[in-house]
């Protein structure tokens, strides 16, 4: 057993374990962190997208010396049919701005930098320590941690529980319940390398300009689920994932989903001649606002992740990570420094203080999407991607049609396909979901 | 579309760094008679095909290649049909990019 006591024990260190040690550390609170991995961001897959603002919040100079690869100028959205793709791209000379808003990363280099700021600040990081279980005294009270390290008991007022979507210590605890099929997806990607000038061309890019395109639609063969393409300096971060419990029902394999989608016509060009350097795979919390667990009780505070803290209709879950542990963590240091104990009352500030940031309020705005779109998955995915590419060809397409009969074929194969009541239906509940 | 892989799942995993556990598996198959339909889905969902079938009809599972992102946990762990749990500290996949 490891004799020093510490104010606060960090469980994990990607964005919300980061941050929340390093506001800890920095403010002079004694804190241990532990990663399983080798070293931060070893074991961390992300897309991956970083918000400039919530990263500002903890080091207002990370462009100084962060691993970035591109700022992002340009946003695409495809709704995919087997052989097409309808897009909406928006593109910005506003984005090359001093200090732009979003960048690609690649997580393994840019966690391990965060990870230095967080030794800077003073913390003690622990690598390659696998925590196996909470430590609970007689009255159920988290009073530190035990690890798979020879005698790895570590004691702290309160723990930090920044473990990541799998939960496993909080669950284990039974401090909130199983993660569901239903309210989680699992993405694939791979790490596809080409020149930089290769990259620029294919994608209209110069300088550090960078570019996102996501894609929905029969990629996703009517489950729900998203396809994405990342550009990095000199590499192409592609990945497409769906539910889990959509896997399970359906017997389709995520690396067939992820082979047919780099075969697509519209994104077989984009990476043609590349070499793959990596395939990873990872689990997305997508339960929405209704799915966020008890976040703090006697000794503990759970952030990131392992909290479901993730925006699944605008994509965003790093920031909310980093934003939900930076908050713990401010909250922790009031309550130390009022010399108030660790218990589930006081460390509800950060419940409170959580509610009233972006976090809880985005989520809170789309509470009712995630349901919509899993149990509509194939209207949603499969039916309207269809209908919109065939009716957009028929569009396009001049064959002698005259166009008014184009336009009553159009719609009619919308309402032969899902009824105007189901039309209707559909739109109406698009609408109350995303008020 | 074609559904089948025009590339197989153990190529892929060898662009991975991995650094296995020997004789400890991080996952563990609970011995059965016939595998649960969490079992079976596993055969597919599992990104890192670690799940198969052995020749008596049991679902087995060959952990190195596990990119530990907790699917078949998921899908199994609350029907008891397999033990979860990450690789001992420093073990398991190695993401050089992630």
């Amino acid at each position: 057993m490891i004799e020093e006591k510490f104010d606060a024990i960090v469980v994990g260190a990607g964005m919300g374990g980061n941050a929340a040690a390093l506001t800890m550390a920095e403010r002079g609170l004694k804190v241990l962190q532990l990663e399983r991995g080798e070293y931060s961001g070893s074991k961390n897959v992300q897309g991956a997208i970083l918000y400039a603002d919530m990263l500002e919040k903890l080091i207002p100079d990370f462009r100084e010396d962060a691993p970035l690869e591109r700022h992002l100028v340009e946003q695409r959205f495809w709704i995919m049919d087997d052989c097409s793709h309808t897009g909406l791209h928006y593109r910005s000379d506003d984005f090359n701005e001093e200090k732009p808003n979003r960048y690609t990363i690649i997580r393994a280099q840019f966690d391990k930098w965060f990870s230095q700021k967080v030794r800077e600040a003073g913390a003690t990081v622990l690598c390659e320590t696998t925590v196996t279980e909470l430590l609970q005294d007689s009255h159920g009270r988290v009073v530190g941690v035990r690890t798979d390290r020879d005698g790895g008991e570590i004691h702290a007022d309160v723990v930090v529980l920044a473990e990541g979507v799998n939960g496993v210590l909080g669950t284990g605890a039974g401090l909130r319940g199983r993660l569901k099929p239903d309210k989680v997806a699992l993405a694939v990607k791979e790490m596809h390398f080409l020149s930089r000038e290769t990259i620029d061309a294919r994608f209209s890019l110069k300088g550090d300009e960078g570019l996102v395109i996501e894609a929905a639609g029969t990629i996703s063969r009517g489950m729900t689920g998203m396809g994405f393409i990342y550009s990095n300096k000199e590499c192409i971060s592609l990945g497409i994932g769906c539910l889990v419990a959509d896997f399970q029902r359906t017997g389709e394999t995520p690396y067939g989903l992820l082979e047919a989608f780099k075969r697509h016509p519209s994104v077989a060009p984009l990476i043609e001649g590349s070499e793959v350097k990596e395939y990873s795979a990872h689990l997305i919390p997508e339960g929405g606002y209704k799915a966020i667990p008890q976040l703090c009780g006697e000794g503990w505070v759970v952030v990131g992740d392992a909290a479901q803290l993730n925006n699944a209709i605008h994509r965003e879950g790093s920031n909310l990570a980093m934003t939900s542990g930076r908050i713990a963590a401010e909250a922790i240091c009031l309550i130390k420094s009022r010399n108030d104990p660790m218990t589930a009352k006081n460390l509800s500030l950060y419940k409170k203080m959580l509610n009233d940031s972006f976090v809880i309020k985005d989520l809170k705005k789309y509470k009712d999407m995630p349901a919509l779109l899993h149990t509509h998955s194939q209207n949603f995915f499969l039916t309207y991607p269809q209908l919109f590419s065939k009716a957009m060809q028929d569009y396009l397409r001049v064959d002698g049609t005259p166009k008014l009969e184009k336009e009553k074929l159009m719609l009619s194969s919308f309402i032969k396909a899902r009824s105007w009541s189901g039309l209707f239906s559909d739109a109406l509940r698009i609408a109350r979901a995303w008020r | 579309m074609p559904s089948e892989p025009s590339q197989r799942v153990e190529d892929k995993l060898f662009y991975n760094r991995y650094l296995v556990d020997s004789g400890r598996a991080h996952i563990k198959v609970r011995p059965h008679a016939t595998p649960s339909s969490q079992l079976l889905a596993m055969l597919k969902a599992c990104p890192a095909r670690c799940y198969d079938l052995n020749d008596k009809g049991h679902v087995e599972i060959t952990v190195d290649g596990c990119l530990e992102c907790g699917t078949c946990r998921v899908i199994c762990e609350e029907s008891g049909d397999i033990k979860w749990s990450y690789p001992r500290g420093g073990y398991g996949v190695l993401f050089k990019f992630g």
